[in-house]
């Protein structure tokens, strides 16, 4: 399927754009990635006893796969809301700086703030990197019909994976419901590790991961956040490091 | 099923709007009204990200060495080598996330009815 061209008539309407957007989830490898990535957290969700509907708003309200799986396991394994709530939201600030470089790519000089409002909510990854991609092919007028298309298709296909996740965990086999718990980490480290440019990001995730049994023996009830920060500040002393030498 | 077990229990929802909704997608709106005028590569944000991905990395390791509910029920060696045989997969495939996953998968389900 290629978009129709920047001057076709296909655009003139806001709601076909907003369909073109809906059909673009069948063009990337992504959706797939997505698909799997919460088919897990529903089977996440139904192991550690939170409820479908539970699982179906987090997906709908907070709308960031790695802050889902964070506020499930840490809630799920006693922490309390302060510390998930900090665990969650030091895994969001990385929202800031993606929505600031997105949304000029949908403004036009006559572009209220509220009309981008969904847009700003429906960012996240995978959202931004296909912007990156889609946008330069939409005339601009019609880029925030077309995200909120894309975003709109990207969600109801996390909804439905979440839903399926949910019922399979609850209903499978032991080992065919550890199969798709299993979707979770490793769709994430691999995913993390494909994003990870910058040495920082390499060194991060691998200490990360390292540090957390280290961390835990300690049991101090801020497993993650200690070994986070120690990885992560690690981390950036090498790329200081780096830079400095260079 | 019944509606009273698919909504759960009330406090639950209030602890997602508090501990995950909020602080998560106050990033969101900052940067929908604070947009411009911030560098992407800035010091702080490498930090930052670094120990957001770091997070995140102890988070993933947490469900295989602490696993939940039916991932507990396959032993340690094949959670490990699981992750491990996927991650050679990935690297030899040029990152393909698929491939990995895939693998992975297949090394703890081989592993498990092997092991009977």
């Amino acid at each position: 399927m290629a978009l129709p061209s920047l001057d076709s008539p296909q655009w003139q309407s806001p709601w076909r754009a907003f369909a073109w957007g809906l059909r673009s989830i069948t063009q990337t490898i992504l959706t797939l990635v997505l698909f799997a990535t919460y088919l897990g957290i529903g089977a996440l969700a139904h192991d550690s006893h939170f409820s479908l509907v539970w699982a179906l708003a987090s997906t709908l309200f907070v709308w960031a796969g790695p802050a889902q799986i964070i506020l499930i396991t840490t809630l799920g394994s006693g922490a309390t809301i302060i510390q998930s709530a900090i665990a969650v939201t030091v895994s969001a600030i990385r929202l800031f700086p993606m929505v600031v470089s997105v949304l000029p790519l949908m403004r036009t000089p006559t572009t209220k703030r509220r009309e981008l409002f969904f847009a700003a909510h429906l960012t996240a990854v995978t959202l931004w990197v296909e912007c990156h991609r889609f946008l330069p092919q939409v005339p601009r007028e019609r880029r925030i019909a077309f995200v909120n298309g894309l975003g709109f298709g990207l969600v109801s296909v996390c909804l439905t994976a979440n839903t399926i996740g949910y019922f399979l965990a609850a209903n499978l086999t032991q080992t065919l419901g550890a199969a798709i718990l299993l979707l979770t980490p490793l769709s994430f480290l691999f995913s993390t590790a494909r994003n990870s440019r910058e040495v920082a990001d390499v060194v991060a995730l691998a200490l990360g991961v390292l540090l957390y049994p280290l961390a835990a023996k300690m049991n101090s009830g801020l497993d993650i956040l200690v070994s986070g920060l120690a990885a992560g500040t690690i981390a950036y002393g090498v790329h200081w490091w780096r830079e400095v030498r260079a | 099923m019944s509606a009273a077990q698919l909504i759960g229990d009330w406090h639950a929802l209030f602890v997602l709007f508090v501990a995950g909704v909020i602080p998560n997608q106050i990033w969101r709106m900052l940067g929908l009204w604070f947009g411009g005028g911030i560098d992407e590569g800035s010091e702080l944000l490498v930090w930052v990200r670094a120990v957001a991905t770091a997070i995140l990395a102890g988070v993933i390791a947490q469900i295989v060495v602490e696993p939940p509910g039916a991932l507990a029920s396959v032993p340690d060696s094949l959670r490990y080598g699981a992750v491990a045989a996927g991650l050679v997969v990935f690297l030899l495939t040029r990152r393909s996330i698929f491939a990995g996953v895939v693998a992975g998968e297949v090394f703890m389900l081989a592993g498990t009815w092997w092991l009977g």
